[in-house]
């Protein structure tokens, strides 16, 4: 039975006092991957990606590379921060939500570290 | 996880139905949610025909024409019945609104009545809300300030500074906004809801309030101000026409200002 007040239970543990880094980080990273985006698409579509040595030759610049490995890290970021908040509005039992949140942080992390590495290979394979 | 299914003993049933006088000509059907906690039943949603001629124009006016007339155990708050006591707040036609301020004519067919939203219900339309007034308390809603009051009695503001005000104070507390976001439908116990961070900024923008830094800190959360996902259904709703989105996003600014 819980007897606590009702305005006991709403000041619960009091105010994290963070929340704000994250939500400026969404939105920050939202900005960067509209013409990070934009230029992968135009890359993609203007056929650097037909096979190996095209792309080869296409991260070979260090401007491509650069905008490549940018785009892998505000993505990822910008994933992690977002689905964290989907776990957060719908998963109600702690466990399963730090559970959860952790798994989807080892996994873009490993994919996100995993594409750099990718990116890297490529980009020295022919140096 | 969230719940997206009512429990067994909530699911709503069909009720009883009352139909309107042999003599009525301009009749309206209205589907009331009905519940009793005492009776153990289920909830169900009753039918009244009603005689438009002989019923003011508001919804309201038809509750209470109901309740007179026809079926003395509906329960529902009203007070003022013109929009400034925030009573009669319920579920009207699908939308979170004031029943006194709501007209008849504006529905069309069959005329839905619940009460607010994912609130525990107290009896038919009268939802429990003592979880919003307490989230209320704790933004401590008063003017906080260090100064003392000037000698003459009054703390002065400017015509600009009062102007900060104004789509503010007008709130009336009728929680149709809270209860039609979806964020304090999943998590009312952290997330303080539109209603109540309005009112934060209310005093967040009061020139003669001295607190500001303490308010931001209490309200920086990620669940009491960041779960606010600028849905926007309480500005959709407010039955006063308000912006609470505008006014969480200028809370979320303002704690965006002090950290650069």
């Amino acid at each position: 039975m819980k007897m606590q007040s009702d305005l006991g239970r709403v000041r619960g543990l009091g105010s994290a006092k963070s929340g704000a880094s994250h939500w400026w980080t969404q939105r920050v990273t939202a900005m960067a991957n509209l013409p990070l985006g934009i230029w992968f698409i135009i890359s993609i579509l203007s056929g650097h990606a037909a096979n190996y040595y095209a792309v080869q030759a296409w991260l070979s610049s260090y401007f491509h590379s650069t905008m490549m490995i940018l785009l892998i890290v505000s993505f990822a970021i910008h994933a992690s921060h977002g689905l964290q908040v989907v776990i957060e509005d719908y998963v109600h039992n702690r466990k399963a939500e730090m559970i959860s949140l952790m798994l989807i942080k080892a996994v873009l992390t490993f994919l996100s570290v995993a594409a750099i590495v990718s990116v890297l290979r490529i980009v020295f394979a022919g140096a | 996880m969230a719940e997206f299914n009512l429990p067994a003993n909530s699911v709503v049933k069909e009720g009883k139905s009352f139909s309107a006088p042999a003599d009525a000509k301009n009749t309206r059907s209205f589907k009331i949610y009905r519940y009793d906690p005492d009776s153990g039943d289920n909830p169900r949603t009753d039918t009244y025909d009603i005689d438009l001629d002989k019923c003011g124009p508001m919804v309201l006016d038809a509750l209470i024409k109901i309740k007179n007339e026809i079926d003395a155990t509906l329960t529902f708050r009203r007070s003022c019945r013109e929009g400034i006591c925030g009573s009669c707040a319920m579920n009207i036609d699908g939308r979170n609104t004031l029943a006194c301020l709501k007209p008849i004519d504006d529905i069309k067919g069959e005329v839905k009545i619940y009460p607010l939203p994912h609130m525990p219900v107290v009896k038919d339309l009268v939802p429990d809300l003592s979880q919003p007034y307490a989230q209320l308390a704790s933004i401590e809603p008063w003017l906080k300030a260090d100064s003392p009051t000037p000698p003459d009695g009054e703390r002065l503001q400017s015509r600009e500074e009062r102007a900060k005000l104004d789509g503010l104070w007008e709130c009336i507390l009728c929680f149709s906004c809270s209860t039609a976001c979806p964020s304090y439908w999943w998590n009312s116990d952290r997330f303080l809801g539109p209603a109540v961070l309005l009112q934060a900024y209310r005093w967040l923008a009061d020139s003669r309030d001295e607190y500001t830094g303490e308010r931001l800190d209490a309200l920086e959360d990620p669940f009491r101000l960041y779960r606010c996902h600028t849905i926007m259904n309480c500005t959709n709703t407010c039955p006063k026409g308000l912006n609470p989105s505008l006014a969480i996003t200028e809370i979320k600014k303002m704690i965006a200002e002090r950290r650069a």
